[in-house]
C-alpha cells in the first residue's frame, strides 16, 4: 500500500513536469493570431497542462507581430513568447529555431489560420501519455476525423494521393500531409535535421522519416477547418511538386 | 532498403514465378491447366488492382466527414474571443 502510494506521487510528479510548446509560425496572420492565441489559452487552461507558445513572425507586412506584442501584454510573457526571423523562410527552419527557445518538453506544431483546433491538443496529450510515443499526429482520414469547405475536386484528390502513398510508402500513419503534431522536443530535433522538402511533402516527410528511425506514432482524428479568412489554393503546380516529392520518398526511404 | 528496391524486388519475384509456370522454364513436364491459369495473371491481378484502388477511393470520398459543427463551433468562439479580447484591451 505505503509502496503503491510513493510510487503514484512520483508518478504524478513526473506528469506535472511536463510542459508543451506550441510553436505557431506565422506570416500575416494578424486577423488569425488573437483567435488561436485566446483558443489556446482557453484549453490549456481548462485542462492544466504547463504551456507555452512561440509565436515565429517571418516579418508580416501586416503587423502580425504588433498583435503579438499586444497578446503578449495580455497573457503575459512566460506564456507567449515572441521569436521573429528577419525575412520570410522556410517552415522546417521555423522549426529549428522554435526549438532553440522552446523550454517544454514536449513541441505542438500547428497552422495558424485557424484550420487546427486548439480543443483537440488535451486528447493529442492524453494519447501522447497512453502509448509514450515519440509523436501523435493529428488525422483527418480515420475516426470521427474530417474537413470542413472541401468541395469533390478537392476530397478526391486528397484521397487519391493519401491512397497513392499509401500504396507506395506504408508509412503507418493515415494521415501524413497534416501539420497539426505533438512531438518529443529532441524527436523533432532529430526529424527536422533529416528532411529537406518543401510544402506538404514536408509533413509527409516528417512522418515517414520518424517511421524508418524508429519512432513510435499515435493518431488522433481531428477536424480540419479550412482557412476562415484568406484562401487556400491546390492547384496544379501542388499536385506536380506532391508527386515529386512522392517519388522522392519513394526512391530514397 | 528504400521502399523501390522492396517494389522491385516484389514484382521480379511475382515476374519470375510467372515465367516459370507459363514458359515451363525448369521443364518440370507441368500439366496444361497450370499454363493456363498463369499466363493471364499478371494482367488479372493488375485489373484486380485497379478495381480495388477505385472502390476504395470512391468509398473513402464518399464517407469523408464534412464537418459542419466543427465549422459553426468556431464561428461562434470567433465571436466569443473577439468580444473577450476587447475586454482586455486588444486592438484589432
Amino acid at each position: 500500500m505505503q509502496y503503491n502510494m510513493a510510487n503514484r506521487k512520483t508518478s504524478k510528479s513526473r506528469v506535472s513536469s511536463d510542459k508543451y510548446s506550441v510553436l505557431l509560425p506565422t506570416y500575416n496572420e494578424r486577423e488569425n493570431l488573437p483567435l488561436i492565441v485566446w483558443l489556446l489559452v482557453k484549453y490549456f487552461g481548462e485542462s492544466g497542462y504547463d504551456y507555452e507558445i512561440i509565436v515565429i513572425d517571418d516579418r508580416s507586412p501586416d503587423g502580425t507581430l504588433e498583435v503579438a506584442e499586444q497578446l503578449q501584454n495580455i497573457y503575459g510573457a512566460d506564456k507567449i513568447i515572441l521569436r521573429p526571423r528577419e525575412k520570410k523562410l522556410g517552415l522546417g527552419t521555423a522549426y529549428i529555431h522554435g526549438i532553440k527557445h522552446a523550454t517544454g518538453n514536449f513541441v505542438i506544431i500547428m497552422d495558424a489560420d485557424l484550420s487546427h483546433h486548439p480543443k483537440f491538443i488535451p486528447e493529442f496529450i492524453q494519447k501522447q501519455r497512453e502509448g509514450g510515443f515519440d509523436l501523435v499526429s493529428g488525422t483527418r482520414y480515420s475516426g470521427d476525423g474530417g474537413v470542413y469547405g472541401w468541395d469533390l475536386r478537392r476530397k478526391l484528390i486528397s484521397r487519391g494521393a493519401n491512397f497513392l502513398t499509401q500504396v507506395l510508402l506504408r508509412p503507418g500513419a493515415s494521415d501524413l500531409t497534416g501539420s497539426f503534431r505533438l512531438y518529443k522536443k529532441e524527436v523533432l530535433g532529430q526529424l527536422v535535421k533529416k528532411c529537406v522538402s518543401k510544402g506538404y511533402v514536408f509533413q509527409m516527410e516528417m512522418i515517414v522519416r520518424a517511421r524508418q528511425l524508429g519512432y513510435s506514432i499515435g493518431e488522433v482524428p481531428i477536424t480540419f477547418v479550412d482557412r476562415v479568412y484568406g484562401e487556400s489554393k491546390l492547384g496544379g503546380n501542388e499536385i506536380v511538386s506532391f508527386l515529386k516529392g512522392l517519388l522522392t520518398l519513394f526512391a530514397t526511404t | 532498403m528504400t521502399k523501390l528496391l522492396e517494389w522491385l524486388l516484389g514484382i521480379s519475384v511475382v515476374m519470375s514465378t510467372w515465367g516459370l509456370l507459363t514458359f515451363d522454364l525448369l521443364d518440370l513436364k507441368l500439366p496444361p491447366v497450370y499454363k493456363e491459369v498463369a499466363w493471364p495473371m499478371p494482367v488479372y491481378l493488375l485489373v484486380v488492382f485497379g478495381c480495388y484502388s477505385l472502390a476504395t477511393v470512391g468509398y473513402r470520398v464518399a464517407t469523408f466527414n464534412d464537418c459542419n459543427e466543427a465549422s459553426q463551433e468556431l464561428q461562434a468562439q470567433i465571436k466569443e474571443a473577439k468580444k473577450d479580447l476587447q475586454k482586455k484591451g486588444l486592438k484589432f
